[in-house]
């Protein structure tokens, strides 16, 4: 097993530019640490790193998802009877590490377990275990000094949403702070898998383009082999969350099988 | 006189960020950072515009009922043998609670800004009653998200909003109680954004709803600090209030920031006590109530060693809510109001002392107050004076009054 070479910022770049050299969009799983059940989970994401995931967000289950869909709130509030905390998801990193994942890793929180633990001493656990970055949907950049400056020690990702809603003011902000990529959220909503993403979403990618430079990663609502089509050429990466939990009920298999045939659809043939 | 219905300017905060201090802002996703700034640059125009206000006032004063009169407790005084206690009559209010000042005033800005759908959550249902009621009168569809204890326990407030031509929406996830249904309202607004009005329902939230609600409610404060003049010639020496989120507190005292020999009281929910977990108060229990973000806003939020939301309970589905409106916590950390709690036990005893020396049957939530206030009366003078922001009537809350009541022997069950 070869060590990692690259970290944090540099991971994550790296991997873009690996996605970008072989034309398709990179693949984000995101699956949440202790759904089923801890080991299943770690085993779902290993899975997952096998069949060619480019990088994995994390989630660290919260007791109130507020931007969460039906699906990954079942999936976290099992994770939360089934005992698991900040703490328990970095050792999950840790250990995903030992067995030898080498994909970049963002930790996906909501604000206040964040809080609990400590802006420094989260960034500074997260970067120990392994962890390249840190996705907060309830965090927006006017609040996010601690985790910013935090971030920039460390030289982990603070990554920033824009939406639909966003205006140009906010795409500019938002540009000017978030760092790895951006987290573009294709609907006004929640998370979840929906049967068709919105027409006018090539219109939307096109006004963010024309005012950031960071990588864009396309998310919520994304579940099918068909819209993963749809991400090459559009975007340099798309996160699949809610298709991958529900599959995970059923154990690691088939969580891993559903990733091998979405990160096939993004791969190009030439 | 003429009456302020919007009180605004009188205090100092919050600051151009929304904050209170370290308490308040804005912490929420993308989505809905820009329907806050609208709602913001909406509410600042609507204060700007005599027409705005005059239509607020009208319908405050010809549909609402107000001014709300005050009371004077002159039997309950007399039979807890100490300070006079005076009794602000929100319950006397439209729909039977204060909650109707800000549904109100929130709806008219919906209908400036051309958003024909209210999203609301609800706890005891009277702000959900409110904003039905106020959607009602302005043509506005209105849907209400509730947890599906705080149904069980709140019958007949649910049927009011279904007469009233609201959908009620029942919330399963988490404690099934307030916290739950204004995390399902968020997500309905973040889906909806663009057509949909959240008319939040107490003074929390991202900013600017703290600010906005606060000053919504601010009548209430207005009124009775000029008819405790008239009534008694001076200022009360003490205000009470409940403290959920803290919009009918936060209302009282915003008119008696400025006078300093006035001591504000907050009473929060010590439902079973404040040592088994099993209650409300945010402030009271250190072990557990630590600042926090929940819903949008920096305040004291009761929480596990790890950040996650801890389960409340109270007998008052109103103050049954982990966390508490940011100008509270900033107003407890300069030292300009104090907080304290009334347990079930003695909410029930204060909820049936009203109704039996009174002819007052306050709600269970206004009864954390009225108890705080038969607690403070004895230890003060006679000519000491108490007013208690009696903030809604307790209709709603009988067959929860009965049950408990009867359980405690206190009444006959038939």
């Amino acid at each position: 097993m070869t060590a990692r070479t690259h970290f944090g910022l540099a991971a994550i770049a790296a991997m873009f530019a690996r996605s970008r050299a072989e034309g398709r969009a990179a693949f984000l799983p995101y699956f949440p640490i202790g759904y089923p059940d801890y080991e299943t989970s770690l085993d779902a994401i290993a899975g997952m790193a096998e069949v060619g995931a480019d990088g994995f967000e994390i989630g660290v289950p919260f007791s109130d998802p507020l931007a969460d869909g039906p699906t990954i709130q079942a999936a976290t509030q099992t994770a939360l009877e089934n005992g698991v905390t900040p703490r328990r998801c970095l050792q999950a990193v840790d250990s995903l590490r030992e067995r030898g994942v080498q994909q970049p890793m963002l930790m996906m929180s909501y604000l206040n377990p964040l809080l609990a633990y400590g802006a420094d001493a989260f960034v500074r656990d997260a970067q120990a275990a392994g962890a390249d970055g840190l996705i907060v949907p309830d965090l927006p950049p006017e609040e996010a000094a601690p985790f910013a400056d935090a971030c920039r020690r460390a030289g982990l990702a603070l990554v920033f949403f824009l939406a639909p809603t966003s205006s140009p003011e906010r795409i500019a902000r938002v540009a000017s702070e978030a760092t790895g990529f951006i987290y573009v959220v294709s609907i006004t909503g929640v998370t979840g898998a929906r049967a068709e993403l919105p027409a006018d979403l090539a219109e939307f990618i096109k006004r963010v383009r024309a005012v950031v430079k960071q990588p864009l990663v396309l998310g919520f609502g994304i579940s099918t082999l068909e819209q993963a089509r749809m991400m090459n050429g559009l975007v340099e990466g798309f996160i699949v969350g809610s298709a991958l939990v529900k599959a995970g009920k059923e154990g690691a298999e088939p969580v891993r099988a559903l990733a091998a045939q979405l990160r096939a659809a993004v791969q190009n043939e030439r | 006189m003429e009456t302020v219905y919007i009180q605004t300017g009188a205090a100092d905060v919050p600051d151009a960020r929304g904050y209170f201090g370290e308490f308040g802002g804005r912490f929420v996703p993308e989505t809905l950072m820009p329907a806050l700034d609208e709602l913001m640059a909406a509410y600042q125009d609507a204060l700007a515009d005599p027409a705005f206000q005059a239509r607020l006032a009208y319908l405050q004063k010809t549909y609402t009922g107000r001014p709300t009169p005050v009371t004077h407790a002159a039997r309950l005084s007399q039979h807890l043998g100490g300070a006079q206690i005076y009794l602000k009559r929100e319950d006397l209010a439209h729909t039977g609670a204060h909650k109707i000042n800000n549904a109100l005033g929130q709806a008219l800005l919906a209908q400036r800004m051309g958003k024909r759908r209210i999203v609301a959550e609800t706890g005891a249902g009277q702000h959900g009653v409110a904003s039905a009621t106020a959607a009602a009168l302005l043509g506005l569809d209105c849907h209400v998200y509730m947890g599906s204890v705080d149904i069980a326990r709140q019958q007949p407030n649910v049927f009011r909003m279904k007469l009233l031509g609201a959908e009620v929406i029942p919330v399963e996830s988490g404690s099934k109680t307030l916290k739950d249904a204004i995390n399902e309202a968020i997500r309905d607004w973040v889906t909806n954004v663009c057509t949909t009005f959240y008319l939040l329902g107490s003074a929390l939230g991202p900013h600017p709803y703290p600010m906005m609600v606060r000053d919504f409610q601010s009548v209430i404060g207005v009124e009775a600090r000029a008819q405790m003049l008239e009534l008694t010639g001076r200022l009360p020496d003490v205000c009470i209030a409940c403290v959920g989120g803290g919009s009918n507190a936060i209302g009282l005292f915003h008119a008696f920031r400025q006078d300093a020999d006035v001591d504000l009281i907050g009473v929060e929910a010590g439902g079973r006590g404040v040592q088994g977990g099993e209650h409300a108060a945010r402030f009271a229990d250190p072990a557990f109530g630590r600042p926090g973000v929940l819903h949008g806003t920096r305040s004291y939020v009761l929480q596990d060693a790890d950040g996650q939301i801890a389960n409340t309970h109270s007998v008052s589905a109103g103050l049954d809510y982990a966390s508490v409106g940011p100008e509270h916590a900033y107003l407890r950390s300069q030292e300009r109001a104090f907080y304290t709690y009334a347990t079930d036990e003695e909410a029930l005893e204060a909820f049936q002392v009203l109704a039996q020396w009174e002819g007052i049957i306050p709600a269970l939530e206004s009864a954390h107050a009225v108890a705080e206030a038969i607690k403070r009366a004895p230890t003060l003078p006679r000519d000491a004076i108490i007013l208690i922001n009696l903030s809604g009537r307790g209709d709603k809350d009988l067959d929860t009054a009965m049950r408990e009541l009867a359980a405690r022997g206190r009444v006959q069950a038939d």
